[in-house]
């Protein structure tokens, strides 16, 4: 449950997300922005629906012999002097970190993006132990530095401030002098960042996607603080979750085009690099040591189920930039560091129901997070198995919406019984009416009525009506 | 003569009469002969979107029953047409029910699809004088793959403009149940919805789910704004 952010209730979360004006700002910008972009780089393409579904081939072939492949990944990394352990919780990966950091006696780490270090807690971990750890992605250092704001998107995890409030944190916290021009924010950020670099004993990374095939692992980012994290410090440690993985680089090349033009909208980032183990004699940079920490923490129990499907995640976002949802509420309201349709599937699943039952209802079941999808998870259809896991198997549905339900099922099978009620209702709602609506309604209406009309109920139902037309129309005839 | 057997939803039957009313008059002026299946209530689809699948599939065998005499099952509502097309798939393994599912998901047609795509009519004659936006709802254009249909008829409705709607792919806030379990956020997302409508200046929305309309409908009732709420089987039923 470590992926969980803050202890609010999702009521006041969500009333928080929607009383932020500013983040809905920066959140909707952001998204219109994101969306076209990638509807761009798709249509250039010219055959998005086939290379989707090449996409979703590629995910499934893999999570469908994950073991196999492991194998072959760990094998690979290994006869080229790399170390790998395989961690099943948050606790045995961080255990393992912490450990390299104690042999290496170090006291700096400088980070590149990874969601699962985030799931882990892997920065607080190291903290515990005396590390100073740095991160070095714009956005993510961002963050540390207001205090570890928590991500709100899973690429751009500071998507929830514009310029101006970044200008502040700068100010506040790194003596900046200078303007909220991002040009300026972002040399700022460089010049304190370039002496980290320097200066740090180790390198942690995320893993894009790790290559089987040769034992690589690869990072797809736009900064290139990825590249001074892995060329500078003597040890590297790659995290990754066990399913982000391809066979060969001929896989390799499908996703990444996915990747960088679902995320972004690019047809390729500044940087994609794949690296394969630590420098090997004779080669001029790399690290001297390099450890893959491969993470299930939950993923391995999702194998198999009904929920298979949203391991094959590419973690592009593409879902959460046209969720209607997350454009109103902002990805904090999830709780989770995964926001967003895919957060809203995955975050019960790794993290479990106590901490967000609410996230499968909180969507229309819309299908824009399906459709957008670079690889075909089917979203909208996960979340709605999830709310049919809560009401059948964890039993966490309210008694009031089991009897209502239980009451819909009795009257929608049988046409009389549902005239019995279609005949009370009116009478039942005429308090209620002013006109042809209600605007302050009772039980389930309560909710509509508070920012909406309800229609009343009409005198003659459609099929009284067809019933006396067809009778007249008959009488018509037979005169 | 073609035989429509009309699925009309339990929201039209309720609510919105007047919508199924048209839906009867503009088929037949299309040369369909209607008909009123009288066991029909509703598709399952609330009880179903909430994960009361129990429960829903009782609904969902009430309606196989009830139109499989029919020929043709048309609905002026395209979510509630997804619902019926997604029988197949819930009843699979299943030896009674899944091949009379497969039956009526194959005869069943959205109201817009079936003009255009089965009768072959592109201009059904229509007149409605004024400035209108539409609102494209979720399952009918992304469940569906119904999105071309309802522009091709309106554009040929004399007298109509059409206005194009700012971020149109974006849900309305309805969802069924999320209406009412989620207001709060359903409430910003109906709002937006209704920010860009009153942005073109139109004086009709016209959509094609009474689900949308009465969200939407009932959200710009309560801001008093001067747009009426026109289903798309009424614009094509207009003869003024």
């Amino acid at each position: 449950m470590s992926m969980k952010i803050g202890n609010d209730q999702f009521k006041k979360r969500v009333d928080d997300g929607v009383n932020n004006a500013f983040m809905r700002f920066a959140v909707s910008g952001a998204q219109e922005r994101l969306r076209s972009r990638r509807l761009d780089a798709a249509e250039e393409l010219g055959n998005w629906e086939e290379w989707r579904a090449l996409g979703e081939e590629i995910r499934q072939h893999t999570l469908e012999n994950l073991d196999y492949y492991l194998e072959q990944l760990t094998d690979n990394v290994a006869k080229r002097g790399g170390h790998v352990f395989f961690a099943q919780t948050a606790e045995e990966a961080n255990e393992y970190i912490k450990n390299v950091a104690r042999q290496k006696q170090a006291k700096k780490v400088v980070k590149s993006k990874s969601m699962v270090t985030e799931e882990i807690h892997m920065n607080a971990a190291l903290e515990e132990l005396g590390c100073e750890v740095i991160e070095t992605d714009l956005g993510e250092y961002i963050l540390q530095v207001d205090d570890h704001d928590p991500p709100s998107h899973i690429v751009a995890p500071a998507l929830h401030k514009n310029k101006e409030q970044i200008r502040d944190v700068f100010q506040e916290k790194l003596s900046y002098k200078k303007t909220e021009k991002p040009e300026e924010l972002a040399l700022h950020a460089r010049e304190m960042l370039r002496k980290e670099f320097l200066s740090a004993d180790i390198g942690i990374t995320g893993c894009n996607f790790a290559i089987a095939e040769s034992g690589s692992i690869s990072l797809v980012t736009n900064e290139g603080n990825a590249r001074l994290t892995t060329a500078l410090p003597k040890t590297q440690i790659t995290v990754m979750g066990m399913e982000r993985i391809v066979p060969t680089f001929e896989e390799f090349e499908v996703l990444v085009s996915l990747l960088t033009r679902s995320a972004v909208g690019q047809r390729l980032t500044s940087y994609v690099t794949a690296l394969t183990g630590p420098r090997l004699p004779g080669e001029v940079d790399g690290p001297e040591e390099f450890h893959l920490v491969i993470v299930d923490n939950g993923r391995s129990a999702i194998l198999g189920t009904e929920f298979q499907s949203v391991l094959q995640c590419i973690r592009c976002a593409a879902c959460v930039n046209v969720c209607p949802v997350y454009r109103h509420i902002g990805g904090h309201s999830y709780g989770s560091i995964y926001s967003g349709p895919i957060g809203a599937v995955l975050s019960p699943l790794l993290g479990g129901y106590e901490d967000y039952k609410e996230l499968p209802y909180a969507s229309t079941l819309c299908a824009a997070c399906t459709d957008a999808c670079p690889v075909k998870i089917p979203l909208h259809e996960l979340l709605h198995k999830h709310r049919q896991r809560i009401v059948e198997k964890e039993g966490k549905a309210p008694i009031s919406e089991k009897l209502a339900m239980k009451a819909f099922g009795l009257g929608a099978a049988s046409s009389s019984l549902y005239t019995v009620g279609a005949k009370v209702a009116p009478a039942a709602l005429t308090p209620f009416m002013s006109g042809s609506s209600i605007s302050k309604g009772p039980g389930p209406l309560k909710a509509w009525t508070e920012s909406r009309e309800f229609p009343a109920p009409t005198k003659e139902r459609l099929r009284d009506w067809f019933d006396k037309r067809s009778d007249d129309g008959e009488r018509k005839h037979s005169k | 003569m073609m035989k429509v057997s009309l699925f009309a939803t339990c929201l039209i039957d309720m609510f919105q009469t007047n919508v199924g009313k048209a839906t009867v008059e503009l088929l037949e002026r299309l040369g369909c002969e209607v008909d009123f299946p009288k066991n029909q209530v509703c598709c399952g689809q609330p009880a179903y979107n909430s994960g009361y699948v129990k429960e829903s599939k009782e609904a969902m065998k009430n309606m196989i029953k009830a139109f499989e005499h029919a020929e043709y099952v048309v609905s002026p509502s395209g979510s509630c047409v997804t619902m019926f097309k997604e029988y197949p798939h819930l009843f699979e393994g299943d030896a009674a029910w899944h091949e009379p599912a497969v039956k009526l998901a194959d005869k069943t047609y959205e109201l817009t699809d079936f003009i255009v795509n089965v009768l072959k009519v592109e201009d059904v004659g229509a007149s409605l004088n004024g400035k209108a936006t539409y609102h494209s709802s979720c399952h009918m254009t992304r469940l569906l793959n119904v999105k071309k249909e309802p522009f091709t008829l309106l554009n040929n409705v004399k007298g109509l403009e059409m206005e194009n709607l700012e971020n149109s792919h974006n849900c309305c806030g309805f969802g069924g149940t999320f209406s009412v379990k989620m207001g709060q956020i359903s409430e910003q997302m109906v709002d937006e919805k209704v920010g860009c409508i009153a942005k073109t200046n139109a004086e009709y929305l016209i959509g094609a789910d009474c689900g949308c309309l009465m969200n939407i409908g009932g959200r710009i009732e309560r801001k008093g704004q001067p747009v009426k709420v026109m289903h798309i089987a009424e614009v094509l039923n207009s003869r003024r």
